[in-house]
């Protein structure tokens, strides 16, 4: 009979695992790094749409700050208005409405893959579903202006 | 074609406690994919080296390993399309090694059975009162689901199911949807106990990376989001009209 050796011609010379046993293999485990999303293009968008939901928070309690600031009379929301306007709050605004555009196109190319729609027999092209998606978009944030300008005016 | 220069990713349980790569300088032809590469080292240079393929023709779905950081079938990998070396392979993320290229697939098996993968019926037919017929179109609706050769790449691309281990993972919900929307089954309300639980589609972030690598356009991902829409859309009607079968 062969000694273990001659068998293992290749093994490299190291000590024997400890861990290992015949009956009791030792499997190994690849931990995953914190930041396993860090370097690949794909899990770092992901990672990026789901920080982004943070902006939508963000904009819903921004918009319920205004509504009380309203409520609490006229220089109240003077005063809400000026802090608006000042610099560093203009530029975080314009960070979270490239967040809040980021957030929403990439929400709705994903549209496609969850509705899935029929018209009588015919499954609506998964490309229809997403122009509708941005046309509803447009629709509304249309809708929005127009109403914005309307009381304004 | 020049030599190419493969860094495969040891681990030999007797000897190692940690893996360690090796590199081989193979001598690779053109028109060679990952597999004859492997099939090389295995037969000429190193004996030593495990991994797992039979049909090397992208229908058997045992040579998935991870080449460059990507889950791929290393039969359906051209060399020429991973290079410039040294061509990085590793065994596929997510799964225990139990030797060199080779991991442990138990989990997978075991979550492919709870999602009762194989026609449901309330009452069955007898042979002499002919086949359960299907129009094209009820075909349609299940026939891509039915592709999957459960190579579990979409698993070893999935963070979730490295990072939440009770997630039953793309595939088999993906042959879970296969049955749910073949119209000669009955077996949807069974399969939902397993699927709409937390560890089921719901632990799922649509990452979408599963129908990235999928060799067979399965779009696991897809079948996910479609089946939390129908469960919320289930939920709704039980709320609005209780009573009323799901």
């Amino acid at each position: 009979m062969k000694g273990a050796s001659e068998w293992d011609r290749h093994a490299p010379s190291s000590a024997p695992n400890p861990r290992h046993t015949r009956y009791h293999p030792r499997w190994h485990r690849e931990r995953i790094p914190i930041f396993w999303w860090v370097g690949h293009r794909r899990y770092t968008l992901f990672i990026l749409r789901e920080l982004t939901a943070v902006l939508v928070l963000y904009s819903g309690l921004l918009l319920l700050a205004q509504l009380v600031a309203i409520g609490r009379g006229p220089e109240s929301y003077q005063a809400f208005q000026g802090w608006l306007a000042e610099p560093w709050v203009l530029a975080l605004h314009t960070f979270v409405l490239l967040g809040l555009i980021f957030h929403t196109v990439t929400w709705l190319n994903l549209a496609p893959k969850a509705l899935v729609l029929r018209v009588g027999k015919i499954r609506v092209p998964p490309r229809a579903v997403l122009v509708g998606h941005y046309l509803a978009w447009i629709a509304v944030s249309a809708l929005v202006a127009g109403a914005l300008v309307w009381v304004a005016g | 074609m020049e030599p190419v220069t493969l860094k495969v990713l040891r681990y030999r349980p007797e000897e190692e406690v940690e893996p360690t790569y090796q590199e081989y300088e193979v001598p690779c032809q053109d028109n060679w994919m990952v597999l004859d590469a492997l099939n090389h080292v295995k037969e000429r240079l190193d004996g030593t080296l495990s991994y797992r393929w039979a049909c090397r023709m992208g229908v058997c779905g045992s040579c998935g390993m991870t080449v460059n950081g990507t889950p791929v079938l290393t039969c359906a990998t051209y060399v020429e399309d991973v290079l410039p070396g040294p061509v990085v392979v590793e065994p596929l993320r997510g799964f225990p090694v139990i030797r060199d290229l080779v991991g442990d697939i138990t989990d997978f098996m075991e979550k492919l059975g709870r999602v009762k993968p194989w026609l449901i019926r309330d009452e069955k037919k007898s042979p002499d009162e002919g086949e359960y017929l299907q129009t094209p179109e009820e075909v349609a609706d299940y026939k891509q689901y039915s592709m999957c050769i459960n190579c579990m790449l979409c698993y070893a691309a999935c963070p979730i199911y490295e990072l939440e281990p009770d997630f039953i993972g793309p595939a088999a919900i993906a042959l879970a949807q296969r049955y749910n929307l073949d119209s000669r089954d009955q077996g949807e309300e069974e399969r939902m106990d397993v699927l709409s639980q937390h560890d089921g589609v719901w632990a799922c972030t649509f990452i979408g990376e599963c129908s990235v690598v999928c060799p067979k356009n399965v779009d696991p991902a897809g079948a996910i989001q479609r089946y939390k829409v129908s469960a919320t859309v289930d939920w709704v009607r039980s709320v609005l009209m209780p009573g009323r079968k799901p």
